[in-house]
């Protein structure tokens, strides 16, 4: 089974009455946590998929930027890694990034890999828009929870 | 290979403590934290704080594939473990070693040598220094022979891992096949190897531990004992050094017995060699090896003048030992007090929430390692070690005096804490005597 935006209206519904601030739930590899007040992100659909035949370019062993609060461009959601990894915009090096600003993703359209010592996560949209703007840098370690891109949803 | 930034993979007052050691010598460091622990003071405190997970530490702090690339990175070139967690997990040395990170600390095979409790006792045998009567048992009908051999009462101790898990009294010999079965399943859970071994029941015995630094070329070094007898159900509570009324020659048998151990192995880095001792019949026995820096390390520190972690940073860089035996001046005495959120009223349940206000005590002989300051959060998925407070002073007495004070003058509002009941461990007249065994705690009654 699968979240509907239905269900997660309902949801949405039935915290906003309770006394709790977070809420999080997992369900068959769908994870979604809301939280009270809009402090948080949303969060992508976690996928373990088998990566592609050649791992991409090894990466550079220079320290990641810090992760500083990323402005989040107004009437967008930020898209963030649901783990540490080295972060991929495209499939293998030399083709094309999996989405560019002006693309338009479903909830399972698939925005990047994340390395983990040579296991590749596919990292999944979970939202339906226009990629708005790209956060993460190809080939550089992202910590879980950094936004990777901003999505203008539908 | 020199290092030039740490990774430390853990949490709590030992990454601040680490962080501490990094600074003094110049390193860069890098801490990973969990959801949980990105404002904590630790996270704080380093030159790069890396979110690898989610609070629960199997999401985070025990994934060796994502502590692994979040060193690599980060342009770390050493990980430290601190204790616990992946500390003595022979496999996250040998991931770290294999993606070219310099592991602080002993090597994947000495990791399993001690790790495996009956290899350990094995090679205390080899090293000739005694353990307690017993051995493997692989059925219920060797169990009964070997425990009527032994006589009771006895233990039923796991080979897979320490820390009470998987160990059972047994005071009747019929009781053992059912001790046996329920001894198995519960070290099956805990450390995923069901096997068991018995030993004879030690009675009155003190825990008295030997620290030990080796190069891993061979050359090994003790830096005196620790009496870590206060405990409450295997856990320690007050840890001093040196352990006090014990004879001298006993004393020197001991430190001469964890060397042999230790250079045996060809030991690399901070280690401890844990002993029963039965100071009245001036008896001991080897009981295991831990592999890592200790919680209790810094009573160590106050006595001897020694950085344990540089110790361990210089090691691991190839730089050899510090000092040498004769080198090695022991100053004094020392005793520490674990500062916990738990509740002594309740069973001493653990007792996580937001610290509002964290008055540490401060003065001359006295130091204190933690992580918790005024607006700390105590997560409740890890240890509720708040921090720990240790006075140093010329007399044992003059020492627990001063720590007697320390803990008066300390204050946390916000979280249950075990401080009055520590204060009145630390007042207790057998205690201020010294001497105390194991099971002095379990008499007296929490």
């Amino acid at each position: 089974m699968s979240l509907t935006a239905k269900d997660v209206a309902e949801i949405l519904k039935a915290l906003d009455a309770s006394s709790f601030d977070t809420l999080e739930l997992e369900l068959n590899g769908v994870k979604l946590q809301l939280r009270r007040g809009g402090g948080g992100g949303a969060t992508p659909v976690r996928t373990l998929a088998a990566g592609p035949a050649e791992p991409p370019t090894s990466p550079a062993a220079q320290p990641a930027p810090s992760t500083a609060p990323v402005e989040v461009p107004p009437g967008t959601v930020p898209v963030a890694a649901p783990l540490l990894g080295i972060f991929y915009r495209a499939p293998r090096p030399g083709e094309p990034p999996f989405v560019e600003v002006g693309s338009q993703v479903e909830a399972g359209t698939i925005i990047g890999i994340i390395e983990v010592m040579k296991l590749m996560n596919t990292v999944r949209a979970g939202v339906r828009g226009e990629v708005a703007a790209i956060a993460a840098t190809n080939g550089e370690l992202v910590e879980h929870g950094e936004t990777l891109l901003f999505v203008r949803p539908a | 290979m020199p290092i030039r930034s740490v990774f430390i993979a853990n949490r709590g007052e030992i990454a601040l403590r680490v962080i501490r050691s990094c600074r003094e010598l110049g390193l860069r460091t890098v801490l990973a934290v969990s959801e949980a622990d990105r404002q904590s003071l630790p996270a704080r405190h380093a030159d790069r704080a890396v979110c690898i997970g989610p609070a629960r530490a199997a999401d985070s702090y025990l994934r060796i594939d994502t502590l692994v690339q979040a060193a690599l990175g980060t342009g770390a070139d050493a990980v430290h473990p601190g204790y616990g967690f992946l500390s003595e997990r022979a496999a996250f040395a040998r991931r770290c070693e294999e993606a070219g990170l310099l592991f602080i600390g002993p090597t994947p095979a000495q990791i399993d040598a001690v790790g495996d409790k009956l290899a350990a006792r094995a090679a205390a045998l080899e090293a000739e220094v005694p353990v307690v009567p017993g051995g493997a048992v692989h059925s219920q009908a060797e169990a009964a022979a070997l425990a009527a051999r032994l006589g009771t009462p006895l233990l039923i101790k796991a080979v897979g891992g320490g820390g009470g898990r998987g160990m059972k009294r047994v005071e009747h010999l019929p009781d053992l096949p059912m001790a046996l079965d329920m001894a198995a399943g519960e070290a099956g859970a805990a450390f995923g190897d069901a096997r068991v071994y018995l030993e004879r029941c030690v009675e009155h015995a003190r825990h008295v531990e030997v620290q030990v630094l080796g190069d891993g070329r061979g050359n090994v070094l003790h830096l005196g004992e620790r009496d870590c007898s206060m405990q409450r159900r295997y856990q320690k509570l007050i840890e001093e050094t040196p352990a006090p009324l014990l004879a001298e020659s006993l004393r020197a048998r001991l430190h001469a017995a964890a060397l042999r151990f230790a250079a045996r192995l060809r030991y690399r880095g901070a280690g401890t060699v844990e002993f029963l001792v039965d100071a009245a019949r001036g008896e001991f026995y080897f009981l295991e090896m831990n592999a890592r820096i200790q919680v209790e390390h810094p009573v160590t520190e106050q006595v001897t003048g020694l950085d344990l972690v540089a110790a361990q940073l210089r090691i691991a860089a190839g730089d050899g030992l510090p000092l040498s035996q004769s080198a090695l001046r022991f100053d004094g005495c020392a005793i520490e007090c674990r500062i916990n959120a738990e509740d002594p009223t309740q069973d001493f349940q653990p007792s996580p929430g937001r610290v509002r206000r964290a008055d540490w005590p401060q003065g001359p002989g006295l130091r204190v390692d933690t992580h918790i300051a005024a607006g700390s959060m105590v997560p409740p998925f890890y240890d509720s070690l708040l921090g720990k407070i240790i006075a140093h002073g010329r007399s044992r007495e003059s020492a627990r005096a001063r720590l007697c004070a320390a803990l008066a003058a300390t204050r946390i509002d916000g979280v249950h804490t075990n401080l009055a009941f520590q204060a009145g461990l630390l007042a207790d007249a057998q205690f201020a005597r010294g001497g105390i065994d194991t099971g002095f705690l379990a008499r007296r009654g929490s």
